[in-house]
């Protein structure tokens, strides 16, 4: 399943300054849904590459990290048990305070 | 060669600078006057219009014979405004709303100063700012309301002025203050519309309570880098701040313009959209940015209006249960709520024990006499391309530990030049070259000593020829 992801509002400095990501990837094993909850791990694991407090905090998202799969907030879907499809788009937006 | 050519000397300098300030305060003050008495003058002719339409009933105005109003819009706002009167969707009727609203912009700065600009522009009646800060030189490159003419000088005082010399025909009104819980009530209620344009998380959650308890729309602004984000709570039903946002983030996710930079239009193109939504509020047209938000990535030209919740039955402040009333508001203290300070100040910390830490002048006193060292500089290397101290070594604190050999190396070649070489770091103001020092001393470099204050101390206390930033 591809899926792209994209880190805004600093995140992306979580992920070497990179923020779009077209990634590949799969159900866990037993499963055939894969969900929020599971690209949360995998990003943890695959493209989180310092700080990762910044990101999670226990098994979601830390305060003030908007969560956006296909431009909805996750909060309309589900949250961690959004059900994600092939050639969904998630955004990982972090809330901006500057002025 | 002679600076002062005429021979002039510091106290020239200084007496000009006085007789300058003096003049400027006697110009801006005569600029008040002469709007004040604008505004008298236009008063009273008004007045008197109206007096003779109601004496003279019977022997109506000339302008009432050859011309049909059904609005009250002056001649003169007809033709100030004329472009708005001729767009179908917005017409009269919206100019007409617009010039009877009132709105309040908090922050005269990155995001307000666009925003009041329009805002003064486009005829709303009565315009509200708030601000405590003073124009610096290093705002220009974004607070574009502010001239170079009012450095030093409030920016309410210099955004007022701006908005007058655009739109002499609304009232502007000065807070020159904090906003704070005991003031934010009494200030806001007296507005239809509030603009956020503030730039830390406090007065974000501070300035969205109060508009729940008071019932007023929040056009809410934010930028920094090359991002920024805006959206509409609390507005016709939609989610506030809090629904969105109800636990706060941890201080180290909240990054500031003044560390981490920020691309002067950015704000720019925010705080514009702001005024719009603020006008499609105010003039009772379109559709708001209520229960969406817009994100504005510059670097890639991409804006995405995404859908957010609606406003949460849970929210402490907003939702259904919810007994948040404008006492408990007033008594909640919103630095302890977001751990962070309601104003901007840098923090200063204190982590090292003295016999750790050296100042400014007594580091200079050391490269005077001679003193082997060697001097690391822990800023990331886009500030150490500013400006750095001579024979400094670049090691960012985010390396610092990968990168402890090139230390050690540093420290041999020096020891080889003079014997008793120390270690001491610096960075910009004297916050991460404690927590390098820490790390260091716990890596075996227990001579490791931070210059107090850092580069900001140095450019302050030992070279004020050397640039701050």
């Amino acid at each position: 399943m591809q899926l792209t992801l994209e880190f805004g509002g600093g995140l992306e400095l979580l992920c070497e300054s990179v923020k779009i990501h077209k990634v590949n990837v799969d159900p866990p094993n037993g499963t055939e849904k894969f969900i929020m909850k599971d690209l949360l791990s995998w990003v943890c694991t695959n493209l989180i590459k310092e700080r990762p407090e910044m990101f999670m905090k226990g098994d979601s998202v830390r305060p003030g990290v908007l969560v956006l799969v296909n431009d909805c907030d996750w909060e309309l879907s589900g949250q961690l048990d959004t059900t994600l499809e092939d050639k969904d788009v998630v955004v990982f937006i972090s809330t901006l305070h500057g002025g | 060669m002679e600076i002062n050519g005429g021979g002039g000397s510091a106290a020239d300098v200084s007496r000009i600078l006085s007789e300058l300030e003096t003049l400027k305060t006697v110009k801006s003050d005569i600029d008040r006057r002469i709007s004040a008495l604008e505004a008298q003058l236009r008063d009273t002719t008004n007045i008197e219009d109206k007096n003779d339409s109601v004496s003279n009933g019977s022997c109506p105005l000339i302008s009432a014979v050859h011309s049909n109003i059904n609005h009250d819009l002056t001649p003169d706002s007809v033709y100030r405004y004329s472009r708005h009167l001729l767009l179908p969707s917005f017409g009269v009727q919206g100019q007409s709303n617009l010039l009877k609203s009132s709105i309040l912009v908090i922050g005269a700065g990155g995001l307000g100063s666009p925003a009041l600009l329009y805002l003064a522009a486009c005829g709303v009646g009565r315009l509200g700012i708030v601000d405590h800060d003073v124009v610096e030189l290093n705002n220009m490159h974004r607070q574009v309301i502010h001239t170079e003419a009012y450095i030093g000088q409030p920016k309410v005082k210099s955004a007022a002025a701006t908005c007058r010399s655009i739109n002499s025909t609304i009232q502007i009104v000065e807070y020159q203050e904090a906003l704070r819980t005991s003031n934010a009530l009494e200030i806001l209620s007296q507005y239809d519309i509030v603009v956020d344009a503030t730039d830390n998380a406090p007065s974000r959650y501070m300035i969205s309570d109060c508009c729940v308890v008071l019932g007023k729309p929040l056009v809410s602004g934010a930028a920094l880098g090359l991002e920024g984000q805006l959206s509409i709570y609390n507005y016709n039903g939609g989610p506030c701040y809090r629904c969105l946002f109800p636990t706060p983030p941890p201080t180290s996710a909240c990054q500031r313009c003044s560390d981490s930079g920020v691309l002067g239009v950015v704000p720019g193109i925010i705080g514009c959209l702001q005024a719009l939504e603020a006008i499609k509020i105010a003039g009772a047209v379109g559709e708001p940015l209520s229960g969406r938000m817009l994100l504005f990535d510059a670097l890639s030209a991409r804006i995405r209006i995404v859908k957010i919740r609606g406003r949460s039955s849970q929210c402490e402040v907003c939702g259904e249960n919810s007994a948040f009333t404008q006492q408990q508001f007033k008594n909640f203290d919103y630095e302890k709520f977001t751990q962070a300070p309601l104003s901007t100040l840098p923090v200063k910390l204190n982590l090292l024990p003295e016999d750790s830490r050296i100042s400014s002048k007594e580091y200079k006193e050391k490269i005077d006499n001679g003193e082997a060292h060697v001097l690391v500089d822990v800023r990331p290397e886009h500030h150490f391309k500013i400006v750095s101290l001579p024979n400094s070594i670049n090691i960012p604190l985010v390396s610092l530990e990968v990168r402890l050999p090139e230390i050690s190396k540093a420290l041999k070649e020096e020891e080889e030049r003079k014997a008793g070489a120390s270690l001491y770091v610096v960075c910009r103001r004297g916050n991460d070259s404690q927590r390098a020092v820490q790390c260091l001393q716990k890596m075996g470099f227990n001579s490791a000593r931070d210059i107090i204050g850092g580069l900001e101390s140095w450019g302050r206390d030992v070279d004020p020829n050397f640039p701050t930033y």
